[in-house]
């Protein structure tokens, strides 16, 4: 039985925020649905009823890559870029980031790498945001702010604490 | 907003060890400060100091025992921050859902010739 390994999202350091997920397919194919347009647009979409009518990709180091998220209702649209900085086919990709809306100061920097072990591989994506305030900004606007304590651990004890709740 | 700053309140006290252990510690019955400092290697001033942070936080309340004056854990802070987390979480990973499915698709098209793409 294989077991699909929850996405693990950690905060280490103070400008970092950090996520794990291992997928079934080796790093080449993981390293293509990430990088051609015509893969990232069937995958990396927003909430449900949002569309992604813009995913333009040049790869190539100081080629720039664009993403436009389009809420099909009220045509709500939101869209980021950034630069490609390091390219390391199927292994490595260090991106920046930057949204048109900006809600964290400044620009992300993220580094994807990918691990391939036994046909399956482990995407591990670091955004690095300039300051503590950027990335704290992302931690509370709705991105991962959670991170600052290990999500598997709080979820943990709050089990453990329902438990108790109900015999009081 | 008020939401919003309650959730920082939460995290903030919940982004040190020592606290979380405590909050560990109270999850399985309420203690006082004393038993509270027992297993940790902390004198109880700090542990009073991390007390007050969590209190404020209402994560952690005194009990009615004036002696002792027990600390107990309030879920309620903690279940609003799970929920805020595992909203953000399911998040992407349905959006990692998706590149699941894409990929099988992917590698049953590359391992037979006849397959699409």
């Amino acid at each position: 039985m294989k077991s699909a390994a929850p996405l693990q999202l950690t905060a280490p350091g103070e400008r970092e925020i950090v996520m794990t997920r291992v997928l079934d397919a080796p790093r080449q194919l993981v390293f293509d649905a990430l990088t051609k347009p015509e893969l990232v647009r069937r995958w990396l979409l927003g909430p449900p009823g949002w569309s992604m009518p813009v995913c333009e990709i040049d790869l190539r180091v100081g080629g720039k890559y664009r993403y436009v998220w389009r809420q099909d209702s009220d045509g709500t649209e939101m869209g980021m870029g950034g630069v490609y900085r390091e390219i390391v086919v199927p292994e490595r990709l260090v991106t920046t980031e930057r949204f048109d809306e900006a809600w964290y100061p400044g620009e992300a920097v993220g580094t994807l790498v990918l691990v391939e072990q036994r046909g399956r591989t482990t995407v591990t994506q670091t955004m690095r945001y300039e300051s503590r305030e950027a990335r704290d900004a992302v931690l509370k606007s709705g991105m991962e702010k959670g991170v600052a304590a290990s999500y598997d651990r709080l979820a943990d004890l709050l089990a453990a604490t329902r438990r108790g709740s109900t015999q009081s | 907003m008020q939401a919003a700053h309650r959730l920082d309140t939460t995290f903030a006290a919940l982004a040190h060890p020592a606290r979380r252990a405590i909050l560990a510690r109270l999850a399985s019955g309420e203690a006082s400060v004393t038993e509270l400092a027992e297993p940790f290697a902390m004198s109880q001033p700090a542990i009073s100091k991390h007390l007050k942070v969590l209190e404020r936080a209402g994560l952690v309340s005194r009990g009615r025992d004036a002696q002792r004056r027990p600390r107990r854990l309030e879920v309620q802070p903690l279940a609003d921050a799970t929920e805020w987390l595992e909203r953000y979480r399911r998040f992407w990973e349905r959006r990692f859902r998706r590149l699941d499915a894409l990929l099988d698709e992917l590698k049953s098209s590359t391992k037979k010739p006849g397959g699409r793409r």
